[in-house]
């Protein structure tokens, strides 16, 4: 049996049902979009982020976020080409928003309405608002760590530390996160 | 604008109640009339599935902002997807007026 598909994080879901083409009697079955692939397109082609930092902001691995983006793409094409209906619907997602707190009655509020800019307490009014971002743990896991001298390097590329060489002592890297007795198996440098 | 506050008992002296799901009573405020309904809440003693059914009954009063003192994970996904803000208050001893003020104050 195959691993269970990871949930998707959407952010920001569609405020309409779908598209139909001008021009063209109503017929035919509707290409269904996943609201995961509608997010994909949006965070690629609208919010202009790459494809690594897409897949973060939807908790999935890259490779992943590359198939849904490609999926979404056919499908477009699909509807575009044959004149076909588009109807957002379905996908294994869950919906989130960005969260805030603000700092005068200390309490906590999410934003649902992403065109509109959040700038004032969704209780008091207040202006002295600030985000609320949960990055701590995942700074952790983005950085490897030479087993040899101990050495700390941002991975930029989002992928297992492993593939990358310290340059000082050209061991293997490991992430800083990783449990200890992996970490033990990785400490190759060592054992040399 | 409607809004619900999780209330502990049924008048605007009643303190602000920590849990969503299992809240004695909601308080439907209309922010315009300045009208104040309380609902006492079918789901207080539920075991399982609180959290989803107090959200459709807040959802059918069309409130678009929730205040409660904290919200389960269930619930979370449901308002986000029916776009209701939700505003949590931690250990808040606050009273249902004095968040009414609050609120007032905005407008």
């Amino acid at each position: 049996m195959p691993r269970p598909k990871r949930i998707r994080r959407v952010t920001n879901p569609p405020h309409f049902k779908g598209f139909k083409p001008l021009g063209l009697p109503d017929g035919g079955a509707p290409v269904v979009i996943n609201f995961e692939e509608y997010e994909a397109i949006r965070l690629s082609d609208y919010d202009l982020h790459g494809q690594v930092e897409a897949a973060k902001i939807m908790g999935v691995s890259r490779p992943t976020f590359a198939r849904i983006y490609e999926s979404a793409r056919r499908k477009i094409a699909e509807a575009f080409i044959d004149g076909k209906n588009i109807v957002f619907e379905g996908g294994k997602v869950y919906f989130d928003s960005d969260w805030y707190s603000c700092n005068d009655c200390g309490c906590w509020f999410n934003h649902t309405e992403k065109e509109q800019e959040i700038s004032s307490c969704a209780l008091c009014g207040s202006a002295n608002i600030q985000p609320y971002s949960e990055d701590d743990d995942a700074q952790l896991e983005e950085v490897c760590q030479c087993p040899q001298c101990g050495k700390e390097f941002q991975n930029f590329q989002a992928s297992d530390c492993n593939g990358d060489i310290c340059p000082e002592c050209s061991c293997h890297m490991i992430r800083k996160s990783m449990s200890p007795h992996r970490r033990m198996r990785n400490q190759k440098c060592r054992m040399q | 604008m409607k809004v619900a506050i999780t209330s502990t008992g049924n008048s605007p002296e009643a303190k602000l109640d920590s849990r969503f799901g299992r809240c004695s009573y909601f308080a439907i405020l209309d922010t315009e009339s300045q009208g104040i309904e309380f609902i006492p809440n079918p789901n207080k003693d539920s075991i399982e599935g609180a959290g989803p059914a107090s959200a459709q009954l807040v959802a059918s009063k069309d409130v678009t902002k929730v205040v409660s003192g904290e919200f389960g994970a269930k619930v979370k996904s449901i308002f986000d997807s029916l776009k209701i803000q939700l505003v949590m208050l931690p250990d808040s001893e606050k009273t249902i007026s004095e968040i009414i003020e609050l609120l007032n104050h905005k407008n």
